[in-house]
């Protein structure tokens, strides 16, 4: 009999394939006398090998798909497996207590871990994590059992966890993953991330049983609907693969017309860009068919630091990936970081409430030089590039204009010193806080563009915390609230002659490009890889229909009935355009 | 047995990149050194060991001690001065 469980779809498609149950932890070790010493140094000796070839594999790896950044983490495990006093611990447990080298292990490492804890900083945290993990992956070589998922089977599977941690996922071979599947996770996980990111189909807050499930079981997992079928039936998978084919022939349909532009039918032409963090992300972006980029998150250079990235560093890494981006228009979001992430250099500390706390632009009174030195490293890195640069989380007009006197100042100096530096670069801001939704008019007269972070504007609106899993099903983008504010937004911006972004999650959501559409939005930025579908819907829709569509949606009154509304229309429209073929 | 006091000025103390300098070069010597942060009067400690260099807390204006003691002695304490004193090869804050 076949088992279904239903959870949040969270990237699309339909796998078909055997499961393969992902438990990294729950490693039991018994603690028994040796009868050896020598043997057990022996046996630990080995597993010391084994566990530095491991993880000088995972650095390899890490560099080539991740980052410089992200694999600097295995050099220091290296490190801790050649310490004499960790190593020299653990070989003297083993002499005097005359215990095995499993036991032995365990209790150097709680020894480590608890002197970091008691630290109390969060950098030595995070070192008692690391321990944690060496152990870990120590004991799984002295077990002889596959320590994570290195080993995955020769065959891709579809692989079935508890949850992924950004750990668990490096270590992922990415052609060997058919699809994700959580049981605890949601929409914003990382488990989420990396299957759009890849584009393979998952689903998240699965509700079973690991135990109950068999490696090598056949499993459906439907990432369009967030279902999970265990062992199928026959009729089931002639069902599940005939619209896999359908789901594969219409992928590759819109991902082959991926680079045709974005126009309705009646002629109207709105850009379609990536929102990106990396220079993977940025190669994913042109493959998929993006016409520039519509933010480029920049938290990532100075998270995991002691100090301030250097003008040199911020300058190689962003021209890194200006260079894959090429001549296409690239919109770069200036440091948006609170005290949601303590970084000491910067002074964020952990607040009650850091999404109202000091973040962002908010810095720029007692930490101006911050902003200065990034509008510097961008202006000179974009040399030869269509950048525009835009500062998050504005509320007032008196940030905007001492983000622009900063951003004056930095061309100032630039242009001083005769070094080269981007031109005609526009200047921007981003719309997440309903205060600047309802400015518009004034804050136009600084600036050059206007972007929305439906995400954030959602959140505040609403006044809903996204991160607090009770009430983030509130923080809709589709709530009549947040739909006057982007309307209102557009309306007032090209009054003023101003262009208008939307970079949220709601830009890449298919049911919402006729609305956006209608109400005259101008880029849509989101993940790659939902950009060829919206490409392909905007070409299907008439843009005279869409600003009715807007009409209609913006009178009615709640969340629910917009989302019923736009349901109808794309079903009106899937329709016509079978028809229209 | 040669000692010698010196000021950790890294912005980082003696964490991340500058901790991991610091122990492969004391690693580098056959003689025994130990290290003490005088700053937070912490326990006497391997300097080739980076586990034990970590548990220090090393942080910027911290002031250390190094004692080294046997084969190459000497030259052990001032390569290790200096790596400190140059501020581990990167330009003083």
């Amino acid at each position: 009999m076949s088992q279904q469980a239903k959870g949040i779809p969270v990237s699309d498609g339909i796998a078909i394939g055997s499961g393969w149950i992902y438990c990294p932890v729950a490693i039991k070790v018994e603690r028994y006398q040796n009868q050896d010493p020598e043997f057990e140094k022996d046996r630990l000796e080995t597993a010391l090998q084994q566990a530095k070839s491991q993880i000088a594999q995972l650095h390899q790896r890490t560099r080539e798909t991740i980052g410089e950044e992200e694999a600097a983490i295995f050099e220091a495990h290296a490190l801790f497996l050649d310490d004499p006093e960790f190593v020299g611990g653990i070989k003297t447990i083993i002499e005097a207590q005359r215990i095995n080298a499993e036991a032995a292990v365990e209790e150097v490492v709680e020894l480590y871990a608890q002197q970091m804890l008691s630290l109390e900083d969060a950098y030595f945290q995070a070192r008692a994590q690391d321990i944690g993990d060496v152990g870990h992956r120590l004991l799984c070589c002295l077990l002889g059992v596959s320590p994570e998922g290195i080993n995955l089977p020769d065959r891709a599977v579809i692989i079935v966890a508890e949850d992924l941690t950004p750990s668990d996922t490096v270590q992922f071979e990415r052609s060997k993953i058919l699809g994700l599947c959580t049981v605890r996770g949601g929409p914003t996980s990382h488990t989420a991330i990396l299957a759009r990111s890849i584009g393979v189909p998952a689903a998240v807050c699965l509700p079973m049983q690991l135990d109950d499930l068999e490696n090598g079981v056949l499993l459906i997992l439907n990432g369009t609907d967030g279902t999970l079928t265990i062992d199928p039936a026959p009729g089931e998978l002639a069902q599940a693969r005939q619209s896999q084919n359908q789901w594969r022939s219409r992928w590759a349909e819109q991902v082959a017309d991926a680079h045709l532009p974005a126009i309705t039918k009646d002629g109207r032409t709105v850009e379609v860009v990536a929102n990106i963090g990396s220079v993977t992300d940025a190669r994913q972006a042109v493959e998929y068919g993006a016409e520039g980029v519509g933010l480029l998150r920049t938290e990532f250079l100075y998270l995991d630091k002691q100090q301030m990235p250097s003008q040199a560093e911020q300058i190689n890494t962003y021209r890194e990936i200006f260079e894959v981006i090429g001549n296409r228009p690239l919109v770069v979001r200036t440091l948006d970081i609170g005290g949601d992430k303590a970084v000491e250099y910067l002074g964020t500390k952990s607040e009650p409430n850091p999404f109202l706390g000091w973040r962002a632009i908010r810095m720029i009174d007692e930490k101006p030089e911050i902003l200065r030195d990034q509008f510097c490293a961008l202006l000179e890195a974009g040399a030869g590039f269509d950048l525009r640069i835009m500062v998050p989380m504005v509320s007032s007009l008196d940030e905007v204009q001492q983000a622009r006197q900063l951003f004056d100042e930095a061309h100032q100096a630039l242009r001083t010193s005769s070094r080269p530096m981007a031109d005609n670069v526009q200047f921007g801001i981003m719309v997440e806080v309903p205060a600047a939704a309802l400015l518009v008019e004034h804050l136009a007269k600084y600036v050059d563009f206007f972007s929305i972070g439906t995400n954030d504007l959602a959140q505040y609106t609403l006044a809903v915390d996204r991160t607090n899993e009770r009430v983030a099903h509130l923080a809709s983008p589709f709530h009549p609230a947040v739909i006057r504010l982007i309307a209102g937004t557009i309306q007032e911006a090209h009054a003023k002659g101003k262009w208008v972004g939307l970079c949220g999650e709601m830009a890449g959501d298919p049911l919402a490009a006729p609305l956006l559409l209608g109400l005259g939005l101008d880029e849509f930025s989101m993940a790659a890889a939902s950009i060829p579908v919206v490409k392909q819907t905007i070409r299907q829709l008439v843009y005279r229909d869409c600003q009715e569509i807007a009409a209609t949606a913006l009178k009615l009154p709640t969340t629910k009935t917009v989302m019923e509304y736009l349901e109808q229309v794309k079903d009106k429209n899937v329709v016509e355009g079978s028809r229209g073929k | 047995m040669p000692s010698a006091e010196i000021a950790v000025m890294h912005p980082a103390g003696l964490h991340a990149r500058p901790a991991a300098e610091f122990v492969k070069l004391a690693a580098s010597f056959p003689c025994n050194i130990k290290v003490r942060n005088l700053t937070a009067d912490k326990k006497l400690v391997n300097a080739k060991s980076i586990l034990s260099v970590l548990t220090l807390g090393v942080q910027q204006g911290h002031r250390v001690c190094i004692e080294t003691s046997g084969e190459k002695e000497e030259e052990a304490l001032d390569a290790l001065r200096e790596l400190i004193e140059s501020n581990f090869g990167e330009a003083k804050p």
